[in-house]
């Protein structure tokens, strides 16, 4: 028999039955879309967690003050005892590696700030001028702070969009006298950086000199220091040097912790790899549903069609064409299936990013392949056991439509 | 062409064994017109699935053209069939989803024939049993007697020497019987060796030999009333 033509049987029957064609469809449709959609939701979540690690940049290192050991935890910010600050001083003495290129000092909290009869509450953070190039932030309207020693603290300051709209309205802030707790700053500029990044949302912020910051909250260390090695390459390098020259200067104890996003990557990748599968592992549990499907339609269609088979069989038809026929029926019936299916979890997947702009929800190429090649062995795979019985079934018999 | 030597087949019914066929020996040679005959239960079915290598005798030699039968798997009595065996059923058993065309094209679909062989062969076949306008019809649009052409056609299609006939006109009036009949017997005059199963007399008569068959036996074969020979009982 030929290919096109054990093809063309196998159309002919499922164009015939189209209740039966189209119920198969349908399951093997929602497992294959159901696939591609719990996939995109794992790719979803990890494109928006390690976004927001990438926004730091490839080649920086954040060092935090205490050092945590293996208990998991954001290093120093949630429960770590702090023995010794990370001071001024430790900050420009990393300056003495070859490998740190640009850092900044970051010292954070929250204060009410207010111009005119308008206060409010807002993160008042306290950096250096390098750190507008470290984060690679943009101003919307005059400077940022200005390039001087980080232990001067000249009384300037930045605000975020929010900030400036609240409190200045349509009015130009710069130049005005803005208070900040019981101290007064001149606003040089505006950030044009929205959205959040770091637990840091640039709308709702100030920015002002970390000397100045310090004399704000009363205090002598930082809060962490972020730092722009000089090339990606030497992130092992510049780590290793950070820890050597802080630990140097804490009379030899380790008690800060540098992280590289690099590393946070890993560690993220790695949970949303094995989340993806998870999602993937589940929705494929219904593509074998529809597997079990195809099976029951295709033994109801092997009992249906129990006289054609015994017919087929007088006409000389070997029981490798019987099973030809009827397991490239199966086949069909899942490859259209998976197409739909492809198609459901594609559109679905538009409908998601429609509805919720700024989420990827793009099922994966590896999960969309992997679900049709899914579906396409459950076809065979199931196809099978119903394609045997009908070559199995005794000729007289199935002439007077009895399977015996 | 056909040889039958001490012929049984034996079906197991619960714990009984019942004979259906019950040592046939009988010769039919290329060409001949042969109808066999006998009431229900007589193994005249049986002896007809046996001659078209539809079931295998439980003992016994069926010779077909001098080659034995006993000794062949599945796949080669499958060829056989196809090459040199025709059947017509009672009703007809044609595919409901394909057309004339479709229907009568199947065993060469089977064979791998080349299409264009195929429409010729499906033209001609369909031609020689008066329905070469009907090609497109499906065989819910065909009458009985229209639809037992379709099958005919199918079962020369791939040029049988044996044409193998079970009740052909047993759905049918008396009138596209009668047709059925004639398409029949013309193949034979034209050297179809034809074997038809009835009950009907009136076309058991018609044929150049009967054999009657009575408890999974041949109780009588026209051939051997002839004189000089010995009715086999």
């Amino acid at each position: 028999m030929r290919f096109a033509d054990t093809n063309r049987i196998a159309i002919g029957a499922i164009v015939r039955y189209p209740l039966r064609t189209a119920m198969m469809l349908l399951a093997t449709s929602i497992g294959v879309g159901s696939v591609l959609l719990l996939t995109s939701l794992g790719e979803t979540a990890r494109d928006y967690v390690t976004g927001e690690f990438q926004a730091l940049g490839t080649r920086l290192l954040v060092v935090f003050p205490g050092k945590t050991e293996t208990s998991g935890q954001m290093p120093g910010s949630l429960t770590g005892t702090v023995e010794r600050d990370i001071t001024l001083d430790d900050a420009r003495a990393l300056y003495r590696s070859p490998h740190v290129e640009l850092l900044a000092p970051i010292v954070v909290g929250s204060m009410p700030v207010s111009y005119g009869g308008l206060e409010r509450d807002t993160a008042v953070l306290g950096t250096t001028y390098d750190f507008l190039h470290i984060r690679k932030w943009k101003m919307a309207l005059g400077e940022f702070l200005p390039d001087v020693d980080m232990d001067r603290a000249p009384p300037v300051c930045v605000v975020g969009k929010n900030v400036r709209t609240e409190l200045f309205g349509t009015k130009s802030p710069i130049g005005e006298w803005l208070r900040v707790g019981g101290r007064r700053c001149r606003v040089s500029g505006v950030l044009a950086t929205e959205g959040t990044s770091l637990m840091i949302d640039a709308n709702e912020i100030v920015i002002v000199p970390v000397a100045y910051a310090q004399v704000l909250y009363n205090v002598r260390g930082l809060f962490r220091i972020i730092i722009q090695a000089t090339d990606r390459g030497d992130m092992a390098a510049a780590k290793r040097d950070i820890a050597e020259i802080i630990k140097q200067r804490h009379y030899g104890q380790e008690d800060v912790t540098v992280i590289t996003q690099d590393a946070v990557l890993a560690t993220f990748d790695g949970i949303f790899d094995t989340l993806t599968l998870a999602l993937a592992g589940i929705a494929s549990i219904s593509l074998i549903v529809a597997g079990v499907l195809i099976m029951n339609v295709m033994l109801v269609a092997v009992s249906q069609r129990t006289r054609e088979v015994g017919l087929l069989k007088a006409l000389g038809a070997t029981r490798r064409q019987i099973i030809a026929l009827f397991v490239s029926e199966a086949i069909f019936l899942a490859s259209f299936g998976g197409a739909a299916g492809l198609a459901l979890g594609y559109i679905v997947a538009a409908g998601l990013r429609a509805a919720f702009p700024g989420y990827a929800f793009m099922p994966p190429t590896w999960a969309a392949v992997m679900a049709f090649m899914v579906a396409l062995a459950c076809g065979v795979f199931f196809g099978i056991l119903p394609a045997r019985k009908a070559a199995n079934l005794d000729p007289i018999a199935a002439l007077a439509g009895r399977q015996a | 062409m056909i040889k039958l030597e001490d012929l049984c087949r034996n079906f197991q019914v619960g714990d009984q064994v019942v004979h259906a066929l019950d040592n046939i020996n009988f010769e039919i040679t290329s060409g001949e017109y042969v109808s066999i005959m006998g009431p229900s239960g007589s193994g005249k079915s049986t002896l007809l699935n046996v001659l078209g290598l539809l079931d295998s005798p439980t003992s016994g030699e069926y010779r077909l053209d001098d080659i034995s039968t006993a000794t062949m798997e599945d796949d080669d009595l499958a060829a056989v069939r196809q090459s040199k065996i025709g059947f017509v059923f009672q009703s007809f058993h044609l595919v409901p989803r394909m057309n004339a065309f479709e229907n009568v094209e199947l065993p060469m679909v089977l064979a791998g024939l080349a299409p264009a062989e195929r429409k010729r062969r499906v033209e001609s076949a369909l031609e020689r049993v008066g329905l070469a306008a009907r090609l497109d019809h499906r065989p819910d649009q065909l009458s009985g007697g229209e639809r037992q052409r379709v099958a005919i056609a199918r079962a020369i299609v791939m040029a049988p020497t044996i044409l193998l006939a079970d009740e052909p006109t047993g759905n049918l009036d008396s009138q596209s019987g009668q047709e059925i009949v004639d398409i029949m017997e013309d193949l034979n005059r034209q050297g179809l060796t034809l074997i038809v199963v009835t009950h009907d007399p009136a076309i058991g008569r018609r044929s150049g030999r009967q054999l009657g068959m009575q408890d999974g036996r041949v109780s009588t074969d026209s051939d051997d009333e002839q004189p000089g020979r010995t009715a086999e009982l």
